[in-house]
């Protein structure tokens, strides 16, 4: 018997049990919404990023960013649109920021190329819905996380992020990923399988070991994109990103729907 | 009362039989859809939600309707109702069914289902969703199969039950109520987040649910020995032309809203649907299509002279169910996702395999309902013989 | 026969039906020979002890992947005392370097499947 169909097997058990005591069941729900999830608790310190606009003009900054996000967490490249896979992408202006364009808004500023990736909102609606915590708000920095193996794939996070920041793998993804010669994926990050969710992840996997994230490192390395994105904690007072918000005129995205977004953007 | 399910003529063997065909074809596209993924449907990154989802929004409906024969039978004590409600029952428990079934045949990953039991989200609606459903499943099974079992053997239902029925009726509303909840409490979906969605759900399904459970009835009434009779059929006639009118209300309700202030968030989806946006109207005939069938609908079934003839009566319940089923199995759903949060408009229709799959679900519902109505077929008419 | 029983051995055949994956297998065991594993060269003890590890090792795979992705732990502290870090790719590969002759091998004779290549990439040389 196959591992999967043993664990779907005992999952099924563990499904018909729960249906056959359910009012535990939601009491046990109830135990975990209080215990378990912390919705509502205010994340301990809370990762931020701030994009300036003037600097992500040029098109070479923009497209080092993509290309090192997406080398390093294998995003595949998939040609249809329908199916296609973005965890940081350019957007126009008056599609990002609907709000602040009117009908004289000059054409160059309204079809300016927008850096767009995950805003890891403080009041994340994605997690609000997702039925299985697949994913959550990180309580320690505030990252909005997927758990790959959890998801379930019913999409319910994309129909409730107001922001299009995640993708569908509606194929299997692996076909996708650029190798190397030999045929090894360019980075030792996991793909992901056919049937889940994806998104920026704001790089959790180099904040572990103490470093930027990809596309921010990536950036300052091209000439003149040096702080075009920047990176920090916003419960660090000294922190680059809380200097930069408190001395600049910064916007952030759809902040009427009250999803408290953490990409911030230098107009 | 289960042998029953057995006895019964050519005709309902080649009936079954049709099912099972269907049945084999969908499952076929499943299994391709299970191996390739789900990009075989017409669904896109802008567009997440599609046919599955819409015919499960539908169908919730179909179930929760059962409370319009339920109601009147049991709190109202109205005879009338004596033999149709098991016909209700038995039909929502074949609409929860296919509900469930349409849920899966959309998950990426339908082998980790259960994380939804293991991993209880309480903040999430789908999860409440998944709870009333199943509840709501047991409660008309259980309650349709004693209560049945009790008329058969001529004695009254044994007291457990009726604090059962009881509790069904509320929870029949908190179904359909829930499920809108899905969509309403959705901040990035402009058409969907308005508080008039739960009611406009539960009076698009107490016209669209009674009007199959009138042909039903009327199919059943033709073909067998067994008469629901036809006081109940008219009452429940009357039943579907006024919750049509409350849901045509509710519908001018929500575009007076959006086309009075002008707002383009709220403004977006009607164009969308009505006239088409930056030249996409996909939906635009179907909508027109839908207009039609409902002031038509909603007309002649006002007038008493026609609503009490079968000939029209029959008919007349046919356009209720397409127009609703156009307007939640079709445009609700979709129209939600354009234009998309990043404002592209991208349009969707259903792939062969996705329909194919979606006929596949529908006709096991109805070869359950095929089942379950003949074994009611069955010990009615050897009642009536007695 | 009558009705009930044609229905209630109906309902059994499709009970049988309905079990296959779990009937499927049974009986099959004992034909092959064991496989011979081939283990890691310059190691004798693996994290926890031998007869533990390859009987629940996917449970404390299991463990270790909840740790990881979801608390941002990092390390894990064996029964022995020992810390390593808990990772599929780094720590186990890095001694049981050879996916093929070891995993594989007897995944093959347990017939079993576990997805996780679908998804982690195989470190290079392994």
């Amino acid at each position: 018997m196959s591992e999967d169909r043993r664990t779907f097997l005992k999952e099924v058990g563990f499904a018909a049990l729960g249906l056959g005591c359910g009012f535990p069941l939601v009491r046990a729900a109830f135990a975990e919404a209080q215990h378990g999830t912390n919705q509502d608790a205010e994340p301990s310190s809370q990762w931020a990023m701030v994009v300036d606009l003037e600097k992500c003009l040029n098109g070479e900054v923009r497209a080092a960013c993509v290309e090192a996000c997406h080398r390093e967490h294998n995003v595949p490249e998939i040609p249809e649109a329908d199916d296609e896979i973005a965890w940081i992408w350019d957007e126009e202006y008056k599609h990002v920021f609907p709000d602040q364009v009117h009908e004289h808004t000059p054409a160059e500023l309204q079809e300016m190329p927008v850096l767009v990736l995950c805003n890891h909102c403080t009041n994340p609606p994605c997690v609000r819905v997702c039925p299985t915590q697949a994913t959550w708000k990180r309580e320690s920095d505030g990252l909005v996380m997927m758990d790959q193996h959890r998801c379930i794939g019913c999409r319910y996070c994309m129909a409730a992020c107001p922001y299009g920041s995640r993708s569908f793998n509606w194929r299997d993804p692996r076909a996708y990923v650029r190798t190397d010669e030999s045929g090894q994926p360019l980075s030792d990050f996991p793909t992901r399988t056919k049937g889940v969710v994806e998104k920026c992840n704001f790089c959790a996997e180099r904040l572990r070991d103490g470093r930027q994230p990809a596309c921010v490192e990536a950036a300052n390395a091209v000439p003149g994109g040096e702080g075009a994105l920047t990176f920090g904690s916003l419960a660090e007072p000294d922190s680059d990103v809380v200097r930069i918000l408190g001395e600049k005129h910064t916007i952030s995205r759809r902040v009427n729907l009250g999803t408290g977004p953490n990409v911030y953007y230098v107009v | 009362m289960l042998q029953d399910a057995f006895r019964g003529g050519k005709r309902y063997w080649i009936l079954l039989g049709f099912w099972v065909a269907l049945i084999v074809v969908g499952l076929a596209a499943y299994g391709r859809q299970l191996s390739e993924g789900l990009y075989i449907t017409g669904m896109s990154q802008d567009v997440t939600w599609g046919l599955y989802i819409s015919q499960f929004t539908f169908l919730v409906g179909v179930a929760a309707s059962a409370v319009m024969v339920v109601l009147p039978y049991y709190l109202h004590d109205y005879k009338a109702f004596g033999k149709m409600v098991i016909l209700g029952e038995f039909l929502a428990v074949a609409a929860v069914l296919m509900c469930g079934l349409f849920i899966v045949v959309d998950m990426g990953q339908p082998a980790r289902v259960a994380n939804i039991i293991l991993h209880p989200s309480p903040n999430s609606v789908m999860f409440w969703d998944m709870l009333v459903l199943t509840g709501y499943l047991l409660l008309n099974l259980v309650i349709g199969a004693v209560t049945f079992e009790a008329e058969r053997k001529g004695a009254p239902p044994h007291n457990w039950v009726r604090p059962l029925i009881y509790l069904s009726i509320p929870w029949a509303v908190s179904i359909h109520t829930v499920t809108a909840f899905l969509y309403s409490g959705l901040e990035a979906r402009p058409f969907w987040m308005t508080a008039i969605l739960a009611p406009r759900f539960l009076a698009s399904a107490f016209s669209s649910g009674p009007s199959l459970l009138i042909l039903m009835a009327i199919i059943i009434r033709r073909f067998t020995r067994f008469d629901a009779g036809w006081e109940a059929i008219q009452k429940l006639a009357t039943i579907v032309v006024y919750a049509m009118v409350i849901n045509l209300f509710f519908v001018l309700v929500e575009l007076f809203t959006g086309l009075y202030s002008d707002m383009p968030h709220h403004l977006h989806a009607f164009e969308y649907l009505f006239v088409g946006l930056e030249g996409r109207a996909a939906l635009v005939p179907w909508m027109w299509v839908n207009a039609a069938l409902t002031v038509c609908a909603v007309v002649l079934l006002l007038i008493p002279g026609i609503r009490r003839q079968e000939r029209f009566l029959a008919p007349l319940c046919v356009v209720v169910i397409l127009a609703i089923w156009i307007e939640k199995g079709l445009a609700m759903v979709v129209t939600g996702f354009i234009p998309a949060p990043l404002g592209q408009i991208t349009e969707y229709a259903p792939t062969a395999p996705e329909i194919a799959i979606t006929v596949g679900v529908y006709a096991l519902g109805f070869f359950v309902l095929t089942v379950l109505y003949k074994i009611v077929v069955n010990v009615r008419e050897r009642l009536e013989a007695t | 026969m009558s009705d009930r029983a044609k229905a209630l051995s109906g309902l059994a055949v499709f009970l049988v039906l309905v079990a296959f994956p779990t009937w499927q297998t049974l009986g099959a065991a004992g034909d092959a020979a064991r496989p011979e594993l081939e283990l890691p060269e310059n190691e004798t003890e693996c994290i926890e002890e031998t007869e533990y590890m390859s009987a629940r090792h996917m449970e404390l795979l299991n463990e270790w992947r909840n740790a990881v992705v979801r608390e941002g732990e990092t390390e894990y502290t064996s029964t022995a005392g020992e810390t390593y870090t808990m990772s599929l790719t780094g720590t186990c590969m890095d001694c049981h370097d050879n996916r093929e002759t070891f995993c594989t091998r007897c995944h093959d004779y347990a017939n079993v499947a576990p997805r996780c290549w679908n998804c982690h990439i195989e470190p290079e040389g392994s």
